[in-house]
């Protein structure tokens, strides 16, 4: 069974219906660490020997994030910034994540239409993840189309119970022996035949 | 050699000890023993006491009061005001219905009418004594069943007022006038109706004005005198003067206690009067149970067992009936259903009362009378064993439904925080707590600042924390968080030895003094520590080295790694022997190690690899990953 690690950023998760949702079910599941950064790391000193101790220790690394200025929270980018390190990471040496599986699970309150070039926001959620894309290239690792829970504003309690039971399900499947280039060729981890929702 | 009142202490005391502590060690409750210790030395098995059970039980319900006393010190007034609809409508329901039924059911019986009337008060009354103890014993009090519980028995307690008044009504007209050889004629009886309410009207507001204006006054002075003998004294005097007035006016003193209790309840006191009396009440309302338990008349029983069997059942499942529906009204949840129904079940101690006073009056003959108080008091003692089914058998199986997905209620803000010592430290914890709304018990030994704080609006009690009892009944037992904002490192030991030896699942944050004061803490297996000059002094330094031309977040940093390391070292200095060569040589060779340390991370913020976001390295990886997909 492949261990998940999900790193988990929101600054203001007790008021996230969306991530409240997704979490509380998946939080102690056995096979997953849910890592709260926004609790560990309150004053933004982050622990980089025991972050990277972390990753070494799990074979899927989750990048849980609410999607905030068409990007990530801050302690999550500082987090990149500072355990990814050159020769651990990425560079000659830096093998340490090789071949590890990452992906973003995203939550936004603007609906999956509005993100494409006809839409307000020009681009699609795919083209705003490319750093993310490329920070997982540069570590060596696979990446994952998102999982993206969207329009949160608009989703009533019992469709996020429903979010909350697909992520569960996705974990599951990532858990087990799922072909990852099964998975690549759709643009968000919703869409897979796996998890279609009724 | 029975009447000796030293012999007859010794029979009860040792009556209780026996049978309570056998009661507890088989799990059962506190109230069985001693119902059960009193049957024991009752008239009928080893017949140490005889008749003078009646008025140990007159005296003994001097408990009831000072029970009430302390339920009102924990109820502030405008709880009391919001719990109005409640005690009208739960407890009007309850005797309402209680009193219908069991009236049908007595007259269909073939008792006079007035006879069933005088039996369906008796009836429609619950035992406070027995209830509330039973609900405290297990922390209930706070649920749903406990506020209704304790709602009903209010309500009741103030109907038996009108109750005794009414049962004189029911002799006149039928004999016109009546030898009223009742004890409790009163002051009032010879006065115009108008002039009794007015009276008792008067003496409850002269409680209200008194409780703000002399007693507490008077606890203040009591306080300073730093004896304290005294304020078990004046605790004493409070309850005592309270009854006094009540019954001169004809209330019920134990109402009276209630309600002396309530108005000193947002007093800096409240703590002090309830570590107080607690012990005192507990060992008379034992005192009452034993006496209920004495009171058995077994051979009214012996006479009659069918008859007074199946009354005690019928009466039983009637009052249970009516407890149920009331609880089905007040849309109770079915667990908290069925434990207000059981614990309310029984016929309380104010029938003792009713009955007695209707037979001087000749509305029952003394058959009615005994068969009665008998039913009362096998009731009251059925009610913790039925309690006690209830919890093994039935609860079990209803269990409360989790609802699914409940998001954040873990920052629960009923859990109770105590915070000892309001000076300037404990001050700043409790201001910040309470602008989150999570409001703390706090706790403070001076009584001149004490006075002052609640002028400011905090609210501040008066008391000594070292004392286990006082912090019992501050609520240690419930507490998730005791913080000790004290800086008296003796009286800080004190408190940390008593509250990890008695309450250990109460977790313990404290303000150190120094260096020394912690390791000491840390080995008592302390972690929350708070050196108090930690902090401050860090960031005195960092402002220093910012004007020396450090970047700001840098050093912000690199506090951040001093605390750490500093936090780490003193759990590790802790055990080492303090004599003075050897700690010496091991701190030094700690500080050396962590200046090593703070140099290299300074380090660590230099991007010293810059250039490679250009190399030809970085340039293979990709375009291997690009061959490989």
């Amino acid at each position: 069974m492949k261990k998940i690690l999900i790193l988990f950023s929101h600054p203001k998760f007790e008021s996230s219906r969306a991530n409240t949702a997704l979490v509380y079910p998946i939080k102690d599941k056995a096979g997953v660490t849910f890592h709260d950064l926004y609790e560990h790391y309150p004053d933004f000193h982050i622990d980089v020997p025991a972050e990277k101790e972390l990753l070494k220790q799990h074979d899927v690394i989750i990048w849980h994030h609410p999607l905030y200025w068409f990007s990530c929270p801050p302690l999550m980018k500082q987090w990149m910034d500072m355990v990814l390190e050159y020769n651990w990471a990425y560079g000659p040496k830096g093998n340490a994540l090789e071949s590890k599986i990452c992906l973003n699970v995203i939550t936004a309150g603007g609906s999956r239409d509005l993100y494409c070039s006809a839409g307000t926001n020009t681009y699609s959620v795919n083209e705003f993840l490319r750093p993310f894309e490329q920070t997982v290239k540069l570590c060596r690792m696979a990446f994952l189309p998102p999982y993206a829970v969207m329009g949160t504003y608009r989703l009533k309690n019992e469709e996020l119970l429903q979010h909350g039971r697909q992520y569960m399900a996705l974990i599951d499947l990532l858990q087990g022996n799922v072909a990852i280039d099964d998975l690549k060729g759709y643009a968000f981890l919703n869409d897979i035949p796996q998890l279609k929702m009724d | 050699m029975t009447g000796s009142i030293l012999f007859q202490a010794i029979v009860f005391l040792a009556g209780a000890i026996i049978c309570v502590s056998i009661a507890k060690r088989l799990g059962l409750s506190s109230v069985l023993g001693y119902l059960l210790a009193g049957v024991l030395i009752g008239p009928y098995v080893l017949g140490f006491i005889g008749e003078s059970g009646q008025d140990i039980l007159h005296f003994a319900e001097f408990g009831v009061v000072v029970m009430l006393f302390l339920i009102g010190l924990e109820i502030d007034p405008m709880n009391f005001w919001k719990m109005r609809k409640t005690i009208l409508g739960m407890g009007g329901i309850q005797v309402t219905m209680t009193m219908l039924l069991s009236y049908a059911l007595f007259l269909f019986l073939g008792f006079e009418w007035k006879v069933s009337l005088v039996f369906s008060m008796a009836v429609a009354l619950s035992s406070t004594a027995i209830a509330l103890q039973t609900i405290k014993e297990k922390g209930l009090m706070q649920t749903t069943f406990g506020t209704s519980s304790f709602s009903v028995l209010l309500f009741q307690d103030i109907i038996v007022i009108f109750m005794l008044g009414a049962i004189p009504l029911l002799s006149r007209t039928e004999t016109g006038v009546v030898e009223n050889h009742s004890e409790h004629a009163n002051l009032l009886d010879n006065l115009p109706l108008g002039f009794q309410t007015l009276a008792i009207i008067l003496s409850v507001a002269l409680i209200i004005v008194a409780g703000r204006f002399l007693i507490v006054p008077m606890l203040r002075k009591v306080a300073k005198t730093g004896v304290r003998e005294l304020l078990i004294a004046a605790a004493f005097l409070i309850v005592f003067g309270i009854s006094f007035l009540m019954e001169y006016v004809g209330l019920s003193p134990a109402l009276g206690a209630f309600l002396g209790g309530v108005v000193l309840s947002n007093s800096e006191f409240k703590h002090e009067l309830e570590s107080t009396l607690e012990p005192f009440k507990s060992l008379l309302l034992g005192l009452f149970f034993m006496a209920v338990g004495a009171s058995i008349n077994f051979l009214v029983i012996a006479e009659s067992p069918l008859t007074i069997g199946g009354l005690l059942i019928v009466i039983i499942l009637l009052k249970a009936l009516v407890l149920f529906i009331t609880g089905h009204i007040f849309k109770l949840k079915l667990d908290q259903k069925i434990l207000f129904t059981f614990s309310l079940a029984q016929i309380g101690e104010f029938a003792f009362v009713l009955l007695s006073f209707a037979f001087n009056l000749n509305i029952l003959d003394r058959d009615q009378m005994d068969m009665m108080l008998v039913i009362t008091a096998l009731t009251m003692t059925l009610t913790p064993i039925i309690g006690m089914i209830n919890e093994r058998l039935v609860l079990p199986k209803i269990g409360t439904k989790e609802s699914i997905q409940r998001p954040m209620d873990h920052i629960a803000k009923s859990q109770k925080i105590i915070l000892v010592g309001f000076g300037h430290f404990g001050n700043t914890v409790g201001r910040f707590l309470r602008s989150h709304g999570v409001e703390t018990t706090i706790l403070d030994h001076d009584s001149n600042r004490v006075d002052f704080l609640r002028k400011m609006g905090f609210e501040v009690y008066y008391g000594d924390a070292t004392r286990l009892d006082l912090l019992e009944s501050a609520g240690i037992a419930e507490a998730k968080i005791l913080i000790c904002a004290i800086d008296n490192p003796d009286a800080t030991r004190k408190i940390t030895n008593i509250v990890k030896s008695n309450y250990p699942h109460v977790e313990l944050m404290i303000r150190v003094k120094d260096r020394y004061e912690a390791y000491e803490l840390l080995n008592m297996g302390i972690d929350n520590i708070y050196r108090e000059t930690l902090e401050t002094s860090l960031t005195l330094a960092k402002d220093v080295l910012s004007k020396m031309g450090f970047r700001k977040y840098t050093l912000n940093r690199q506090a951040h790694k001093f605390i750490q390391y500093d936090e780490s070292i003193l759990r590790r200095l802790a055990k080492e022997p303090k004599d003075e060569k050897n700690y010496i040589f091991k701190a030094r060779q700690e500080l050396e190690q962590q200046e090593k340390f703070l140099n290299k991370d300074l380090e660590r913020g230099i991007v010293a690899y810059d250039q490679h976001w250009d190399s030809e390295a970085i340039r293979e990886t990709l375009q291997n990953n690009e061959e490989n997909t």
